[in-house]
């Protein structure tokens, strides 16, 4: 089932855009900066519109079914989010217009931070980094900030855990720093004894995801805490689980110095085929000045009463005006990227908050993490269970079934394709052989966790009669499996010819 | 059947060295390739460069992994292999003959005798394999 | 409760089949003193009560359908056809998330596929990625991989003054703990004047084109850099606005190395600053030193061709600490935008779009330059923004246009820079009419002196 390139189908003398004419006398054009050639595609709008829908249609997207990708939080996105997104006062402003032109923009970006500064328990939020990796670098940099600030420079190394998602060391060694890994303990906490032989004063922080990737809630965060503050060390929270704890405990009270939001797996925003995300960063009053900026004000404005004489902090209905503004912090490590960071992601991300209000944000917790423990008491007997704990949103199996010698984690995978569900995430963490990660989110019913825990029991059976199904699948899909040692050994990356 | 060459000696990471007078050719082992799978590139030092016993040299990349691949004996480098560039797949055909890596000047020999001969090395992978490494 | 679908009905089924007594029971390893606080959040909204609340706060903004706008610097007002809305809201496209499992993610992998190589049409580059969080982090990225490619043993960085400021404050808060040597950028210099400052330290040289003010420079100046930059082994950067890539030559017929910037005007639209998209694009010998998601095409095993995400090695889930570059999202939705902008206009329509945003630009400067007190700066080739040096503080002036003639005036350069106080930097895209330029003209040859003001308030 092919869909032709765009190329294949283009033809000259087509266009798809219909564009005004000039309207003013045409200026001389310096030739010698003139292009000859530009190789792009020529077909109608008919012909555009039909290509993409058929490549849509290609795809498998939440809103097709269950996707229960651990800890990429693949929750539902609400409809009337992408409407609001959409409004043309929000689409059509410029970053640079004056502040006093977009007062309702920098009033939910204002709103945004303190949202999520409730939520978090931090003292201060910049929404600026544009995915959870670059809040997870911006972090880093603060942290950095932070002991230079102090005149200690002997801190170079960050303590991370074995567990942990390849952004973490990545984003550490962007930092200049040089990565200690902490191994994790039998119950899958972070391992006490390695933790305190490596904290010493050359250590900048440990980067700890909590709940962890293997969806453990660690034993002992706050005696991690402890020994990372009384060796000088901060504590850096990978916010890419919070879904599991929204309501239930405030990270900030855990002692952690600086976390990274993913606003496009907790707060609803759509992962877009890769993205954008958004990737907000909240910290302790400590840390506050480092945040890279510029980051939104809030100011009560004098209004004065219509009655001479009289000034007071309300309008005439008796509520408070304030102006907003935008501001760099004290001693900001920089800006992560031009201008403020994701406005489009940030209003889906404030509507989704308004939408749900505070008893809403608990409850989706604790359905994401009901649901999860009830998907992993219904397949906990079958899988083998690396971790046998209470789970939070997401648990961890191993793709490696008694009695299907030949049979991995990436053919189970591909079977359950043909059962027409996305495939859990797997091969991480790393720390499991042939691991299986199942996050359900709250967004799904006890139907759709039985008939998907129904597949994997059967693909189970499978596996040990009649493995060749796992081996050949997928069967049913678009293309079959695909050769991926020929595209990385011989790269075709683009189809211009020539 | 994992080979295990005779000629040469190999580090615990599971690199060869086999000495050719004052010079010496590198590479990876028929029990690393396996490991790796299809290997899809490699990426060499450039000639001149030279390395302590232990340094990274070079990089090997699968679909799934990359490993670095360690300098079995400090030296500088003579040439690499410009072969890998277009046939990465020759580390999982050859690997102790074509896919060669890098061809150096020992600056220690004496670091030669205190490596694993094929025996020690073949030894050595076995009871790697029996602990489950995938 | 929204978006929620078990019932107290469900969620005892569960709690039975997990054998606790209720939920809370799951939290057992949370510090119990700290369990369950109580989030001092807005009351919920039902769906009718939240778009009204969010309309009311989009209407408290002057939108540009309100407004006439000159204003650009980085972030560009361009017609987007309705059509790239439309591909965008399909959710197979948006729901999706990478495409990791490329048997059932074949329309964002192919879509992707022809981005790159859109991409690779309008810079002349060989490969491109599918996408960075913008053009400053895209900037950045390529002073990491110059870094890369110079096997990290150059530590020094050529910055024209004339890429975009906060590109350049980009570059250095990414590269603030690498120990690099970021220089050149402390005043204007010509490309010969760059070209004198590279040596063998220099690991790459970075220009922007058209650049911050709106100038275009010559490509046979631009030649002659590269040539310097590549005699002393330094690669050569260039961050170039795609919609003036319609009408001028691909960098990569000045030798550029790497081809990167802003991608927003490909259809993007504003949106206040983000998201936005950072274009990336490089010569085939340095692909494996690229950041980066790419698509690659191959065969499955019933020989159809497909695609799938390709060379992950040297990424953040498989090299780790090792990596060059920590991303993971990207802005994929934005670069299937830019697929569905560059497939809608192709190849007459890009250019179409540039001759406009070029002629306007150049009939609104010679317009404003009769007026007086007005001066249109320098007579050096412009694509579609030029520096007008005004009479009064740009700030006054933009309050004034706003407020007497509903437009949005351009950028106040002096705002950062005091040498370029009462300077304006003036846009003009292919959706300013000649009516609104010549309105703007009128506005600004009735702008009132400062004493006149002055006098009026007294």
């Amino acid at each position: 089932m092919k869909e032709p390139l765009i190329y294949d189908i283009s033809s000259p003398g087509r266009m798809a855009a219909n564009l005004p004419a000039c309207d003013v006398p045409r200026a001389p054009l310096p030739k010698a900066y003139l292009r000859q050639a530009l190789p792009l595609p020529e077909v109608s709008e008919v012909d555009l519109v039909r290509h993409f829908v058929r490549l849509s249609q290609l795809n498998y997207g939440v809103d097709k079914g269950f996707y229960p990708l651990g800890s990429c939080t693949m929750k539902y996105n609400p409809k009337v989010n992408e409407d609001v997104a959409r409004l043309p006062g929000f689409v059509n402003t410029h970053p640079y217009q004056d502040a006093g032109t977009v007062q309702g923009n920098l009033m939910l970006m204002h709103g945004l931070q303190e949202f999520l500064k409730e939520i978090s328990g931090f003292a201060a939020v910049s929404l600026q980094p544009a995915a959870g990796a670059h809040g997870e670098f911006t972090g880093v940099l603060m942290m950095r900030a932070y002991h230079h600030s102090r005149g200690d420079q002997k801190r170079t190394r960050m303590l991370i855990p074995d567990s942990a998602h390849g952004t973490n060391p990545a984003s550490t060694t962007m930092a200049g720093y040089e990565t200690v890994k902490i191994v994790s303990d039998a119950r899958g906490n972070v391992d006490l004894a390695d933790l305190e032989a490596h904290c010493d004063d050359s250590v900048a922080g440990l980067m700890l995801t909590n709940p962890n990737t293997l969806g453990l809630f660690d034993e002992h965060v706050q005696q991690i805490a402890r020994l990372l503050h009384a060796c000088g060390g901060l504590l850096y929270g990978d916010g890419a689980n919070l879904n599991a704890i929204l309501g239930i405990v405030k990270p900030a009270a855990l002692d952690f110095d600086v976390m990274h939001f993913n606003l496009h797996k907790t707060f609803s925003t759509p992962h877009g085929g890769g993205g954008p995300g958004s990737g907000p960063v909240g910290c302790s009053a400590t840390l506050a000045p480092f945040l890279p900026g510029p980051i939104v004000t809030e100011e009560l404005v004098e209004v004065e009463h219509e009655h001479a004489g009289e000034c007071d902090h309300e309008d005439e209905e008796g509520e408070e005006v304030y102006r907003y503004s935008l501001e760099m912090p004290a001693s900001p490590i920089g800006r992560m990227k031009a201008f403020y960071g994701n406005f489009g992601i940030f209003v889906r991300a404030y509507t989704y908050i308004r939408t749900l209000g505070a008893e809403g944000l608990r409850q989706a917790s604790q359905d994401a993490v009901l649901n999860a423990n009830y998907l992993l008491a219904r397949l906990k007997g079958v899988y083998p269970l690396p971790y046998d704990r209470t789970c939070m949103h997401e648990f961890v199996l191993s793709g490696v079934l008694p009695g299907a010698p030949g049979v991995h984690t990436v053919d189970i995978a591909k079977r359950l394709m043909d059962f027409g569900y996305h495939p859990p995430t797997v091969y991480f963490p790393l720390i499991v052989p042939e691991a299986i990660m199942i996050e359900p989110t709250e967004t799904e019913s006890k139907q759709t966790l039985d008939a998907f825990a129904d597949a994997m029991l059967q693909i189970a059976q499978e596996a040990k009669t009649q493995p060749e199904l796992l081996h050949g699948a997928p069967h049913v899909t678009p293309v079959s499996r695909l050769d991926e040692v020929q595209a990385a050994r011989q790269p075709v990356l683009q189809c211009l010819k020539g | 059947m994992v080979q295990y060459a005779k000629d040469r000696r190999y580090l615990e990471s599971h690199e060869w060295v086999k000495l050719e007078g004052d010079e010496a050719l590198a590479g990876i082992s028929d029990f690393a390739q396996h490991e790796l799978s299809d290997v899809v590139y490699v990426e060499l030092p450039a000639v001149g460069d030279t390395f302590a016993q232990g340094d990274t040299v070079a990089t090997v990349e699968s679909v799934k992994a990359a490993s670095d691949i360690y300098m079995p004996m400090s030296g500088e480098i003579l040439s690499v292999n410009g072969e890998l560039g277009d046939s990465p797949a020759l580390v999982n055909e050859d690997p102790f003959g074509r896919a060669w890596f890098v061809r150096f000047r020992p600056s220690k020999p004496e670091e030669y005798d205190a490596l694993l001969d094929a025996a020690a090395y073949q030894k050595h992978c076995e009871e790697e394999a029996e602990k489950g490494g995938h | 409760m929204p978006y929620l679908p078990n019932t107290d009905a469900d969620r005892a089924a569960m709690l039975k089949a997990i054998g606790v007594k209720s939920v809370e029971d799951l939290f057992h390893d949370v510090p119990a003193a700290l369990r369950f606080p109580e989030l001092q959040l807005p009351p919920a909204l039902s769906e009718p009560e939240a778009l009204s609340e969010l309309r009311t706060i989009s209407e408290y903004n002057v939108d540009l359908d309100h407004a006439a706008c000159f204003l650009g610097a980085g972030a560009y007002h361009h017609f987007v056809p309705s059509v790239v809305g439309h591909v965008l809201s399909r959710s197979e496209f948006y729901t999706a998330y990478t495409p990791y499992q490329p048997e059932i993610s074949q329309g964002t992998l192919q879509s992707m596929f022809e981005y790159q190589s859109m991409i690779c049409a309008l810079t002349g580059m060989d490969v491109a990625n599918a996408s960075h969080y913008d053009g400053a982090t895209a900037m950045a990225e390529a002073v990491v991989m110059a870094l890369g490619v110079a096997r990290g043993k150059r530590r020094k960085v050529v910055l024209s003054a004339g890429v975009h400021p906060e590109y350049r404050a980009v570059v250095r808060t990414y590269t603030q703990g690498m120990g690099l040597n970021v220089t050149s950028d402390d005043q204007p210099r010509d490309a010969h004047a760059l070209a004198a400052l590279i040596d063998t330290e220099t690991a790459c040289v970075i220009v922007q084109t058209p650049d911050f003010f709106g100038y275009l420079a010559d490509p046979d100046e631009l030649c002659a850099l590269s040539d310097a930059a590549h005699a002393a082994g330094a690669l050569f950067v260039v961050s170039a606005n795609p919609i003036s890539l319609g009408l001028f030559k691909p960098p990569a017929e000045y030798g550029a190395d790497i081809v990167c910037g802003e991608g927003q005007a490909l259809g993007g639209g504003l949106n206040f600053g983000g998201p936005y998209l950072g274009y990336f694009a490089c010569r085939q010998v340095h692909v494996h030193k690229m950041a980066g998601r790419i698509v690659g095409q191959t065969v499955d095993r019933n020989g159809e061709r497909g695609f799938v995400l390709t060379l992950s090695a040297r990424e953040q889930h498989i090299r780790r600490e090792k990596a060059s570059c920590n991303i993971c999202s990207n802005e994929a939705l934005m670069a299937l935008a830019a697929a569905v902008y560059l497939t809608a206009l192709g190849k007459q329509g890009l250019r179409q779009v540039a001759e406009l945003c070029y002629h306007k630009a150049h009939y609104a400067a010679e317009q404003l330059s009769g007026l007086p007190g007005f001066q249109v700066l320098d007579q050096r080739p412009f694509f579609q923004e030029f520096p007008l040096r005004c009479p009064r503080p740009v700030a006054e002036i933009n309050d004034y246009l706003l407020d007497e003639w509903g437009i949005i005036g351009g950028y106040d350069l002096g705002r950062k820079d005091p040498r370029w106080a009462n300077t304006m930097l003036v846009c003009v895209t292919e959706l300013n009419t000649k009516d609104q330029i010549d309105d703007l003209v009128e506005a600004l040859g009735a702008l009132p002196d400062q004493d006149a003001e002055t006098e009026d308030a007294a």
